[in-house]
């Protein structure tokens, strides 16, 4: 049959794309948009290495076929930093060495940034279960739970005083 | 390996006509947490996925004067946005944020919880507990069926060729009335019941229980409704001996299977410490309202 024409939203710029019905959305970021930011870790939506936002919701892409991503937004890693300023979350993540291998890190970028969307004062509960999907197998997650917390409280200042 | 075709329909009788000129082994899709991997993992070939997100009703939570209806392809997240729906059914809208990491919940629906028809789904307890009813459309009408129907043995449902379950049904929450589910796992989140119980009961004025729902999830091949469970309970106030009796039915009911994650003897045991633990919320929640 027929590829599917596709026209959705990627980081606020309109896409289009030819796709079959079994390529997920993390196959089309990857290979036919070439935004490698989302990791493809487990392919089963268990380790988050994939996470984007969809209509500002979290979501695997790997749990997504691209045929679904038509008519909604979808906001990657690349699309979290403002020009060439870093989003506060990943200058945090830079800051406190909240990561190692770094495959990991751009689905708890964009997961955290879902949270602190909703929640700009989670507690450190709160992230922890909130960043449940998302696995590390290197930092042992303390550092990157720090960095979130520390991220949201610069993001509440900044709210405050500007 | 053959091209999957993709058909998203905008309206139930769309979908219906889709499914019933599809070829053998057609299968629809909604939050897809399941389906996904079941493609990926080459456990199914469909020669055609219907979409259901495309149907408004399936997508939307009602609220009327007697109950809600909640569209089979609601996002867990959209769910647990919905403050009143909370505030009325706790526990079946925390039996549904169990369902995997915040990542599935922006997808996971409640149809597809049902339908995957695992015998340690976690919604399903919960809405059998809660005496919901589904509304399963297909080519020779519509119907409605108690949830405790639809499920016949893991990963097979009583859903014929075509159907597919649209609405959810749930009452509105009685006076002196309470949920709870809770699910044994060895961890806190992400992880699958080795064993869990739903409980929703009704108390009158005296704070006697008149009414009482128990039903526990991955002890048999599908979620059981025990009704000795809710004998144990009716026309007592709850005390020491009506939650031993309680316990000690619910481990009568199991029927488990020995796996890496719990024995027939561990299953049985926990779910009666489960059902006590959670029908002990469920009426301190029914006597706070």
């Amino acid at each position: 049959m027929a590829k599917h024409h596709v026209t959705t939203t990627v980081n606020r710029q309109p896409v289009e794309l030819l796709c079959d019905t079994s390529e997920t959305l993390l196959d089309v970021l990857r290979d036919e948009l070439g935004l490698t930011g989302s990791k493809e870790g487990c392919g089963s939506g268990d380790c988050g290495a994939c996470s984007v936002l969809m209509d500002g919701r979290l979501v695997c892409a790997c749990l997504v076929l691209a045929v679904e991503a038509t008519g909604h937004e979808i906001t990657t890693i690349e699309g979290i930093a403002e020009g060439n300023t870093l989003h506060p979350i990943q200058q945090q993540f830079l800051e406190d060495a909240a990561l190692q291998c770094g495959i990991c890190t751009p689905g708890f970028v964009v997961a955290a940034k879902a949270l602190l969307d909703r929640n700009p004062d989670p507690t450190e509960t709160e992230v922890r279960f909130w960043l449940a999907g998302n696995l590390c197998r290197c930092t042992g997650y303390d550092k990157i739970v720090r960095a979130v917390l520390t991220a949201a409280a610069k993001m509440r200042e900044e709210a405050v005083h500007g | 390996m053959n091209a999957v075709e993709y058909a998203k329909p905008q309206s139930i009788d769309d979908a219906i006509r889709a499914l019933n000129n599809a070829p053998a082994g057609a299968r629809v899709l909604a939050g897809g947490t399941d389906l996904l991997v079941q493609l990926r993992a080459g456990h199914v070939r469909p020669p055609v996925i219907v979409d259901l997100k495309g149907i408004a009703e399936l997508r939307r939570i009602e609220v009327t004067a007697t109950g809600f209806r909640i569209g089979a392809a609601v996002a867990g997240a959209e769910l647990g946005e919905h403050a009143q729906f909370a505030a009325e059914w706790p526990g079946v809208t925390e039996a549904f944020h169990l369902i995997g990491s915040t990542q599935i919940q922006g997808r996971a629906t409640m149809g597809g919880n049902l339908c995957n028809a695992s015998p340690a789904a976690d919604s399903v307890p919960a809405l059998i507990a809660a005496g919901a009813r589904c509304v399963i459309v297909g080519a020779s009408g519509t119907r409605e069926v108690a949830v405790e129907e639809v499920v016949s043995g893991p990963g097979k449902t009583t859903l014929a060729k075509g159907e597919f379950i649209s609405e959810f049904l749930i009452a509105r929450r009685q006076a002196h009335s309470g949920d709870a589910y809770l699910r044994f796992i060895p961890r806190t989140e992400m992880d699958i019941a080795v064993a869990s119980a739903g409980v929703c009961l009704t108390l009158d004025d005296k704070g006697l229980c008149t009414a009482a729902r128990v039903s526990l999830g991955a002890v048999a091949p599908t979620a059981l409704l025990v009704a000795d469970c809710a004998k144990a309970l009716i026309g007592t106030s709850l005390d020491d001996a009506a939650l031993a009796k309680l316990a000690a039915a619910a481990s009568a009911a199991c029927a488990p299977i020995n796996d890496k994650r719990g024995t027939i003897e561990f299953r049985t045991k926990v779910a009666g410490v489960l059902a006590r633990r959670a029908a002990t919320i469920a009426a301190q929640r029914a006597r706070g309202n």
